[in-house]
């Protein structure tokens, strides 16, 4: 696919050779952690993401129970090592953010109404961050998730795509985040379920217009079913695997 | 079984099952039934989860193979004293909260005083699952067959295992059984209790238990688990 | 409240089972479970690794920074191991009495490593009373199938014997994102190897699994650094509620040596590389 440009863009050719529509090197393992209900590990190029999920399970502290039904509850951490400057160990407002957005994501392909009072534990860390952190994330949990049994209409996947100055692209890196010539970096991570074709998560920061946006949803779109594709494959294979 | 022979659809055996993951379809018509684990869209049955999905006649299931466990009324199920109240126990089976034995549930009479006399801490009881609300379930051990063990030792495996671990009709844990001469109960919580004259009897249950927990989706397993026997006793 | 506690027959087989030599999962009580180390968890890390002692799991990565040295060493780095036991790793981190928290473990496995001396302090120094060199240890837990302290402290040393410093441009006073050849200053003298022994019921046992952790009496964790071929205890720390008799300190340490002995070459050459 091609930029709608009505001059050149600044950021014609990708500094890591990829075309527009290239999803980086993909990688998913399902059962990582063997104590955990469900879990898995997805990671696109060097961003690479663990999701553990524990339930469901009875919900501490009392007062945030729900009668009707269970709830998700996401939490998103990155690890100290996992980008160059080192992270203070802890929640920040970003892993906080982070948190809500992937737990409303999630949320609304799963059902909890049979699981009344009782939660389900949602783990995210990032060992090794090159932008797509949140993104990767999501990808991981979505496969936890269903490792975990829990009744889910629909799978759903996740991409950051990016307008880098005038050209839209997909799967953003850390060099692309960072980029500040012309338009600079518009970072544009969303969420696709897998069935219902809706979006689940959108953000946006940065420079775009209407039009642009329409494109980069329908690119989003159609990188999200390769996404979908490596999630079901790993999730089908898992019962061959065994870890050691 | 069933076969579908007098009937002119194209039907699935029973025994064919698909790996299926959330939002898959299974099958479309709109003479399919959505079972456990399925729902309707349209003129679709989906999966509703990730799990082996089942079509028999019209039903059409998805058969969960990971997950905790949940509670069904007529279960049985393996748990250990936590707690002791007033008027009952507590009892932790791996769910999302303790069970309640009610001191009426038992077949003999208790005094109010006297219920760590007749169960106490870290006791492990077989009973039988006879109500599951949203508060939580409850129990009885009130039949034969069910109430506090003693010795031996409790393995634990996935819940969703279990149906592999006993078999049809009993076939597989009886093998066991005979294989080790050892007492086994199995509870559909995924805890099992093993009781064995001797300490190796005991851990050669174990590990055939855990053997088939880990080969639980693979075809042949009942030669599988006659193979891993046949090593086990070479290894002597 | 939910609550779990090990069953009384399963404390009883595993003391019984022990008498005889026996663990639940065939194993000698003196045995460690299969060791895996992987390198290069993150690549944006000075060092990281994953370290798995059957299924538990720790990663471990190194991370420097600049800093000013405090006022009563002025010519010294910094060094601090932080460990993170995320609901994420165990059941048991969420609810029930809590085995070993995060800072139990951050600062037994610091003291550990700073007490051998393993850190060369000093060589860290760049510009003494204004710059010197901070090293991070950063332990995760990923999966705790007993004796994380153990697998977080192997995963530390490990970490830190294979990272190397970054280059640092003194020119425009920066951290450059790259790596340079030089190892992080380090004694390889004074590396010290923790190992950590259960009592259970009559016998001693190492590398626990969960289960037998939750049913032990008392763990005793002993550091040990090699001084001259023979061993140097650097740290030791005692846990949970058991006392010990002087006959099991005895035993204890005699049983610490062997394990030294047999276990210190193969340790060491998984932190220096050979």
């Amino acid at each position: 696919m091609t930029a709608k440009k009505s001059e050149k863009s600044l950021y014609e050719k990708r500094a890591s050779g990829r075309k527009v529509d290239e999803i980086r090197k993909m990688n998913a393992k399902v059962g990582i952690v063997p104590s955990a209900d469900g879990s898995a590990m997805f990671e696109t190029g060097n961003t690479r993401a663990i999701a553990v999920v524990r339930g469901p399970r009875e919900l501490h502290p009392q007062h945030m129970r729900n009668s009707e039904t269970g709830i998700l509850r996401v939490n998103y951490g990155m690890m100290p090592f996992s980008v160059w400057d080192r992270i203070r160990p802890g929640p920040s407002r970003r892993s906080q953010e982070i948190s809500k957005v992937a737990e409303w994501a999630l949320a609304s392909c799963i059902d909890l109404k049979q699981f009344p009072n009782a939660v389900v534990d949602v783990f995210i860390q990032i060992p090794q961050a090159d932008a797509g952190t949140r993104v990767a994330g999501i990808n991981a949990a979505a496969m936890a998730l269903a490792d975990a049994g829990i009744p889910m209409k629909e799978m759903v996947s996740a991409i950051a795509c990016g307008k880098i100055d005038k050209t839209l692209v997909v799967d953003v890196d850390k060099d692309e985040e960072d980029f500040k010539d012309g338009e600079g970096s518009t970072d544009i991570p969303m969420v696709w379920t897998s069935r219902t074709k809706k979006i689940a998560l959108l953000q946006l920061d940065g420079k775009i217009s209407p039009d642009e946006l329409k494109s980069v949803l329908e690119i989003g779109k159609n990188a999200c079913e390769k996404i979908y594709a490596v999630q079901v494959e790993s999730l089908k294979k898992s019962l061959e695997e065994k870890n050691e | 079984m069933v076969k579908d022979e007098e009937k002119n659809e194209t039907s699935f055996s029973r025994t064919q099952r698909q790996l299926v993951v959330p939002g898959e379809t299974i099958i479309s018509g709109e003479d399919y039934l959505p079972g456990d684990g399925a729902y309707r869209d349209g003129d679709e049955i989906v999966a509703g989860r990730f799990g082996l999905s089942e079509v028999s006649d019209k039903f059409v299931k998805v058969i969960a193979i990971s997950g905790t466990y949940q509670a069904r009324r007529g279960n049985s199920i393996i748990g250990t004293i936590v707690g002791v109240t007033f008027n009952g126990w507590l009892i932790d089976f791996g769910g999302s909260e303790n069970a309640f034995l009610s001191v009426n549930e038992v077949p003999r009479y208790i005094n109010k005083g006297e219920l760590r006399e007749h169960f106490d801490f870290g006791d492990v009881v077989v009973c039988k699952v006879w109500d599951v609300k949203g508060r939580g379930i409850d129990v009885s051990v009130k039949m034969r067959g069910f109430g506090k063990v003693e010795g031996g030792m409790i393995v634990k495996i996935n819940p969703n295992k279990v149906p592999r671990v006993i078999g049809k009709e009993g076939s597989m844990v009886n093998l066991i059984k005979d294989a080790t001469n050892c007492e086994i109960n199995v509870g559909q919580n995924g805890w099992i209790w093993v009781s064995g004259g001797e300490i190796d009897n005991e851990i050669k249950t174990k590990k055939i238990i855990e053997f088939i927990a880990e080969n639980a989706t693979t075809n042949g397993l009942t030669e599988k688990v006659e193979d891993f026997i046949n090593n086990l006793e070479k290894k002597k | 409240m939910s609550e779990s506690r090990v069953p009384n027959l399963q404390r009883e087989r595993i003391i019984e089972y022990l008498k005889s030599q026996k663990r639940f999962d065939g194993r000698g009580l003196k045995d460690y479970r299969d060791l895996k180390v992987e390198m290069g968890i993150s690549k944006n890390a000075e060092s990281s690794c994953s370290v798995k002692l059957g299924k538990t799991e720790v990663y471990a990565g190194v991370k420097l920074g600049f800093a000013e040295p405090y006022p009563d060493s002025q010519d010294e780095g910094t060094f601090m191991v932080s460990a993170e036991l995320s609901p994420m790793a165990s059941e048991g981190f969420d609810m029930g009495p809590p085995k070993i928290d995060a800072i139990e473990l951050g600062r037994v496995i610091d003291r550990g490593i700073r007490e051998s001396g393993l850190v060369d302090m000093k060589k860290l120094c760049i510009k003494e009373g204004e710059k010197v060199w901070q090293v991070f240890v950063d332990v995760v837990a990923i999966n705790d199938d007993g004796n994380l302290l153990d697998v977080a402290a192997l995963a530390c040393i490990i970490a830190l014997g294979n990272a190397k410093l970054p280059i640092y441009n003194e020119k425009e006073n920066k951290i450059e994102h790259e790596l340079s050849k030089d190892s992080l200053p380090l004694n390889k003298d004074a590396l010290a190897f923790s190992m950590t022994f259960h009592k259970i019921g009559s016998e001693f046992v190492v590398d626990p699994t969960t289960e037998e952790e939750l049913v032990s009496d008392y763990r005793l964790t002993i550091a040990i650094a090699d001084n001259d071929g023979k061993p140097r205890i650097t740290a030791m720390q005692k846990g949970k509620e058991g006392a010990i008799s002087q006959e099991d300190m005895e035993k204890i340490l005699k049983l610490a040596e062997d394990k030294w002995t047999e276990m210190f070459p193969k340790i060491s050459k998984l932190v220096w590389g050979k």
